[in-house]
């Protein structure tokens, strides 16, 4: 399989900082948005650049997204930025009706996504938002896998009129995607080619995927890794093509099971190509305290889950 | 543009035949509100905003309005199609399969005149806010308007805004509350008392005035006062006092008429009350 190795480990919420300041270079319309969350979102350098672009909505969720509503209104192209659950679960009915509905060019940027928030427990943690997010007409959903990627995605956000949930996170983790990468969203990317079994992954599971390849190599299995970044538009013809060749499949996201991107891949398959599927993601639950690490292993998360799955998966072939 | 009080209140006699023709069309919908506001939305259309009806979305260089309170969308798309924003024929799709004229605005079925979907209460002050914003940053000296339901007030976001404006100087946005104490479920102050508005807005640091809703001349005086206001650091909010179902006698003085729609006779009662001065649609 494909080798990849990493010199550095950041944060995807940096990637999102950095993103964001080169977007705001780029087009003079992109202004910023924060419910008193600055610094966790890295929005600083965007701040510093452009002072008159930024707004500070203090902790008034549902004010910003009716705000950056508003914004778009003049040709403005916002972007919002809290931890994921309020990004979400807070302002469900805010983001449908005045953004998605609406048909509204804002970009909503969510940090701390899943369980790797850690420590501050089930409150802060979210694992729902992709499928809420997903169920919006007309809505599209990217998360990215590490700090290049979302740095890319950020920067392609800007430059896609509609609306647009972008989520990440806070734990480093390692960069081994390209930093000139090209970000085109609803394009799937092949991370490494195999023949018996494809493992679909998403957001941080995509370093853990990589990991479980290699360990799938050493016992003679053939995985093939894909990278959806963007669950909605789904590459469908990617899955499909992949699935076609190895006939069983592993989602693995940092999200609940029901509504994320195994359900997106259900889906796809159901209807085209029958075909075992295994599910890496929590299992209908909240989470808790704990460190990222004790979480995503607790929870089933990380590569060993992803090796279990796949094994589960091709022997389901029969 | 015009400042003939009796041809401003010719068209507001024919929108209000408009409204209840509508509701009854479709035998659903707000004519309560939509009846109050009425006064209200003419004088803002055809005397006090520059607006262009040809109709683009980012409506740089026009005043922009924003009704938040969407439930009385009758009255709302009644103005629009006499200021020339779409026929008035379409009038009579309102509510009905396949229509642009949905239950709530929408942008979504394209209707000139529309920028935000509303109906959902709570939400235009913020969206307001944001325009508002916007126009700041685009060098577009033009003014923002909204309006809200008295009941509307009882959504917490409007309290986010309401604090939000005033801080950040938003002093291009004209606020109005339709004042008629009532809501679906009776007098406001029985289902949940607003308190002293004037209080509540000043403490936040708006500038409050306080309008007659349903005197023609006195709208337009009390929005260019609002008008005279703006521009001096503070966010400008009208409190202003209207009869719901004004205009149709049996449906005033009660929050009964707030969502049912009239019958044949009820019709014809009502339509009896109101002028045709610019022809049915």
């Amino acid at each position: 399989m494909t080798k990849y190795t990493y010199t550095e480990k950041k944060d995807t919420r940096s990637g999102f900082g950095a993103g964001l300041l080169e977007a705001g270079k780029r087009n003079p319309k992109v202004v910023a948005l924060c419910a008193d969350l600055v610094g966790s979102l890295k929005m600083q350098d965007f701040i510093n650049a452009f002072p008159e672009r930024f707004v500070q909505v203090g902790i008034a969720e549902a004010n910003m997204m009716g705000i950056a509503a508003g914004m778009t209104i003049g040709g403005h192209v916002p972007f919002t930025g809290t931890f994921a659950n309020f990004s979400t679960g807070r302002v469900y009915d805010q983001i449908r009706q005045s953004i998605a509905y609406s048909d509204k060019n804002v970009k909503i940027c969510a940090s701390h996504a899943g369980l790797t928030l850690g420590e501050d427990g089930a409150t802060h943690q979210i694992l729902e938002d992709l499928g809420m997010m997903k169920m919006l007409p007309g809505m599209t959903v990217i998360n990215p896998c590490d700090y290049n990627q979302t740095k890319a995605a950020t920067i392609a956000i800007a430059e896609h009129h509609g609306p647009v949930y972008l989520r990440f996170g806070r734990p480093v983790v390692p960069i081994f995607t390209p930093a000139d990468q090209v970000f085109e969203i609803g394009k799937a990317w092949m991370v490494s080619e195999g023949t018996d079994v494809t493992i679909i992954a998403t957001g941080h599971l995509v370093w853990e995927a990589i990991q479980a390849g290699e360990q799938l190599e050493a016992m003679g299995i053939s995985a093939e890794i894909i990278n959806i970044h963007t669950i909605k538009p789904l590459d469908e013809e990617a899955i499909l093509k992949s699935v076609s060749k190895t006939r069983c499949v592993v989602t693995a996201e940092e999200h609940n099971r029901l509504g994320g991107l195994g359900d997106s891949v259900a889906q796809v398959l159901i209807k085209n190509l029958p075909a075992p599927q295994e599910y890496v993601a929590v299992n209908d639950s909240f989470g808790e305290s704990g460190t990222p690490e004790q979480l995503m292993q607790k929870y089933k998360l990380n590569a060993p889950a992803i090796v279990e799955a796949a094994q589960k998966a091709i022997q389901r072939k029969g | 543009m015009t400042q003939d009080i009796s041809e401003l209140k010719n068209i507001a006699s024919q929108v209000r035949r408009d409204v209840v023709r509508m509701v009854h069309g479709c035998q659903s919908g707000h004519p309560g509100g939509s009846l109050g506001c009425t006064d209200y939305l003419v004088a803002l259309y055809f005397s006090i905003m520059k607006n262009d009806p040809s109709f683009n979305m980012d409506g740089v260089g026009e005043d922009l309005f924003f009704l938040s309170n969407g439930h009385i969308s009758p009255v709302f798309y009644s103005v629009l199609a006499h200021a020339s924003y779409f026929d008035k024929a379409e009038l009579g799709t309102f509510r009905k399969l396949d229509s642009r004229l949905q239950g709530h605005p929408t942008t979504h079925e394209g209707l000139p005149g529309i920028r935000m979907a509303s109906g959902s209460l709570g939400q235009g002050l913020s969206v307001g806010i944001g325009a508002a914003l916007s126009k700041k940053l685009n060098g577009d000296d033009r003014l923002v308007f909204t309006l809200h339901g008295d009941g509307e007030l009882q959504e917490g976001q409007i309290w986010e805004a309401a604090m939000f404006a005033p801080h950040n100087r938003v002093d291009n946005l004209i606020a109005t509350v339709d004042v008629n104490g009532q809501q679906i479920d009776g007098p406001t102050k029985v289902v949940l008392s607003l308190g002293d508005l004037r209080a509540k807005f000043e403490a936040f640091g708006w500038e409050v005035m306080e309008m007659q809703g349903n005197d023609m001349a006195l709208v337009v005086e009390g929005l260019q006062k609002a008008i005279g206001l703006s521009g001096k650091g503070k966010p400008v909010m009208i409190l202003m006092q209207t009869e719901m179902g004004a205009g149709v006698d049996f449906m005033m003085g009660s929050h009964k008429w707030h969502g049912v729609a009239p019958n044949d006779a009820q019709l014809q009662q009502a339509l009896d009350q109101l002028q045709e001065t610019l022809g049915d649609y």
